[in-house]
């Protein structure tokens, strides 16, 4: 079981189902929601990650992970930062925070806000920006 | 009753991973009144290969810093790959792709820099990242691009053009919720469907099974598709296997290249220098490949092999002799960016990487063209660099161009990313770029075939969809005759198929269960095996449900590109990657006879394959 919902702090919002790329986060009957299939489960973390609740845990692949280790994840868009604490079967722990991103979420301007390329250019082989950041683009070696 | 959505568009990106992210950016930049649709399987901020994240960017050239130069960068890929590879597909992705870097550097993907703000390097073409936000870093640009998303919806085939059998037209497959069927009717459409995992028997168990160094889901639907609709297919034998952390499948590229941490047998030897001689025997060729620095990886991991294989393992990645407090950040980061499981592994194995070496193993194969492989669909090359022009349709299979880059032989499908075949060494970077490259001569194609009146075969459009749903109506017919469990006569369920499918690849198509290790007879058991599977899925695949019909479908996909994979295992009479496989009846690599591509085409009406080899053209 890999990963794995609590589900008196499930509150059925549905951001795991929507997000898992495995498609096995599912709604029960009584709206909270279960790892339909553990054994296609990658351990991406990326239902933990977006639980608001802290409502799913991961309790490693039995079949090959001692029991007694934890991890626990917090991603934070307004830090930019993801914070990790893994804790040994032994009782040892480590904490860890990378940066996740460097600019504000939201702020990619859209190819259709660039200048529109000269007509021309779609007969060679630049792409986007390469024209701007006079990248070079050595044309054929024959 | 089956509801049915029309959805027009001019492009159609199949697939939001790194290939089809790309595509969207570009077709939009070039095309600014197109309808641009993008359909995904699972949702485009955490899907394909990246959903996860990733430690390092593996293909930057550094090209305006001088630190590379393009000849360099497509020699070291031909070397890797023992000497066949597309050059003119390799040198085209490998000029672009610093520019998308630059791209995801402005969009806000944290890249390590020195203090003169240069990436910092992991090895001669990787730089590292923070990476755990990549992918929907990438998707916000993606999903500024299009017109429409389709999340949740799974493509099963590509439709045909009414009049034309050589042109596509769109796509059709169904919402995995709520099983509506989408008929997309498209102008160009681009198969960046990701590469293929779970083909061959995973070294996991049990509950564990989808721990898999390439996700679950990334199906060989590219492949499933591309096969079934009749495109020329390229190196679908090169299947591969990567050396990973055993049982957690973590990287092991920055540990080697910036930690320069050593792999050695039980007994603290170098596998390698002890085969080396040995291996200058069978697999130096004329390029001598065992000579060249980097070793290619197939060589390396084959050298692991016969160390197993004589009972000297564990191999150990010696983690303890370069980890210290200070530098320990680096390595976990390394696993909690793109494969958490190896954090957890160690956590619960008790595990200090700075006291202790851990295991490495070579994992089950893998198929796919993005990484250091290159299976995928038969693409004609750039515009400016014309090898070998196609005079007709019929030649395309034996041409290196026919007009669009990046286009399939099948008039308006082009092909990005794992679909891409013979062109590896992409990874992230080069799959986004090789999308922009597609989605740009996707543009083109549009422009100049604007007189065109494509729409999709009516009666394809029926059959398949009701094609699509027979798992499921099958299992209403018949689900009052079992007794228990999921044991019926004539009920086959995708687990079931699928555990068939990866225990005949894995015991005769040169799985690890067998030494990655097959000949000719062991492959002709498999084809026949394959064909059974074949016939089983089509009179007895069942569904309960649209989460089980997706599987039923992925397993589809699957099946077809194991028959390709079996079939050019098969054509290939020598053993051009001992780590990748060995044909132990033509043990020896071969370059007098066999340094070609092989090629093949599957007729969907008779089920037959039709093999050739292309020669490969050196571009020096």
């Amino acid at each position: 079981m890999p990963t794995f919902v609590y589900t008196s702090r499930c509150v059925g919002c549905g951001d795991c189902v929507d997000i898992c790329p495995s498609d096995i986060m599912h709604f029960t009957k009584d709206r909270k929601t279960v790892n339909v299939e553990p054994d296609a489960c990658w351990e991406c973390m990326n239902c933990v990650k977006v639980c608001a609740r802290f409502a799913i845990d991961v309790r490693s692949y039995a079949d090959f992970v001692p029991m007694g280790h934890s991890i626990s994840v917090f991603r934070d868009e307004k830090s930019q930062k993801v914070y990790w604490r893994i804790k040994y079967r032994n009782g040892k722990v480590k904490e860890f925070a990378f940066p996740i991103r460097t600019t504000p979420w939201g702020s990619i301007k859209p190819p259709q806000e660039l200048p529109e390329p000269d007509p021309q250019d779609l007969y060679t082989p630049l792409l986007s920006s390469e024209k701007e950041n006079t990248i070079k683009i050595e044309v054929s070696r024959k | 009753m089956t509801k049915v959505s029309y959805v027009d568009s001019d492009i159609l990106i199949i697939g939001g991973g790194m290939a089809g992210t790309g595509a969207a950016w570009e077709a939009r930049y070039w095309g600014r009144n197109l309808k641009i649709v993008l359909v995904e399987k699972a949702n485009i901020d955490r899907s394909g290969a990246v959903a996860m994240g990733l430690s390092a960017i593996n293909t930057y050239l550094g090209l305006k810093y001088n630190e590379n130069t393009i000849e360099d960068y497509v020699n070291y890929v031909k070397t890797d790959l023992m000497g066949v590879v597309r050059e003119d597909l390799v040198y085209d992705y490998s000029r672009h792709v610093d520019s998308t870097v630059y791209l995801f550097d402005e969009w806000g993907l944290p890249i390590f820099k020195d203090e003169n703000g240069r990436y910092v390097r992991e090895g001669r073409w990787q730089i590292m990242i923070h990476g755990e936000s990549y992918k929907p870093i990438v998707a916000e640009a993606a999903k500024k691009s299009v017109s429409e998303i389709y999340n949740r919806v799974m493509i099963t085939h590509l439709l045909k053009d009414s009049q034309n059998p050589n042109r596509v037209a769109g796509a059709i497959g169904f919402n995995v919720r709520d099983g509506r069927v989408y008929v997309f009717r498209s102008k160009a459409v681009i198969v960046s469907a990701g590469g293929g995992s779970q083909i061959y028997r995973p070294r996991s168990t049990s509950e564990g099974k989808g721990r898999t160094w390439y996700p679950h889901w990334s199906s060989g639907s590219s492949y499933g598709m591309l096969i079934e609709a009749g495109a020329v297919m390229t190196m679908m034998e090169a299947r591969f296997s990567v050396p990973r952390y055993k049982d957690g499948y973590g990287p092991v590229g920055a540990w080697q290249l910036m930690l320069k941490a050593k792999q050695t047998n039980a007994y603290g030897q170098d596998p390698f220098s002890l085969h080396k001689e040995e291996l200058k025997k069978l697999y130096d060729g004329k390029f001598k490949y065992v000579d060249a620095f980097p070793t290619p990886t197939n060589l390396r991991v084959y050298s692991s092999l016969l160390e197993l294989k004589q009972g000297r393992g564990p191999i150990y990645l010696h983690t303890e002799q370069v980890l210290t407090e200070k530098n320990e950040e680096l390595g976990w980061e390394d696993f909690l960016d793109m494969t958490i499981t190896q954090a957890i592994l160690w956590a619960g194995q008790n595990i200090d990487p700075i006291k202790t070496p851990s295991e490495v193993l070579p994992s089950e194969p893998y198929v796919m063209g993005s990484h250091a492989t290159e299976c995928g669909a038969w693409a004609s090359g750039p515009e400016d660099m014309v090898i070998k022009e196609a005079k007709s349709v019929d030649e395309r299979g034996t041409s290196y161009n026919w007009g669009y880059n990046r286009m399939s032989t099948l008039d308006g499908l082009f092909l990005a990313g794992d679909a891409c075949g013979a062109s590896p060494h992409k990874f992230s970077s080069g799959s986004f770029t090789e999308g922009r490259i597609a989605a740009k001569s996707a543009v083109r194609y549009i422009k100049e075939h604007s007189d065109e009146n494509v729409s999709p075969d009516s009666s394809q459009v029926e059959q398949l969809t009701v094609r699509i749903f027979e798992p499921i109506e099958r299992h209403n017919r018949n689900k009052r005759m079992i007794t228990g469990g999921k044991v019926s006569s004539n009920m086959m369920w995708y687990e079931q198929g699928m555990a068939r499918l990866q225990k005949l690849m894995d015991e005769y198509a040169g799985g690890w269960g067998s030494w990655y290790t097959t000949n000719e007879h062991m492959l002709l058991r498999a084809q026949e095996l394959l064909t059974y599977l074949k016939e089983d899925f089509l009179n007895y695949a069942v569904a309960e449900d649209y989460h089980q019909l997706l599987r039923t479908w992925e397993l589809w996909h699957r099946i077809l590109t194991a028959e390709a994979v079996v079939n050019h295992m098969l054509f290939r009479k020598e053993t051009r990657w001992p780590g990748y496989y060995v044909r132990s009846d033509f043990p020896a690599l071969d370059d007098d006879n066999w340094r070609v591509f092989v090629n093949s085409k599957y007729d969907a009406k008779t089920g037959a394959w039709k093999l050739w080899s292309v020669p490969v053209v050196d571009l020096r």
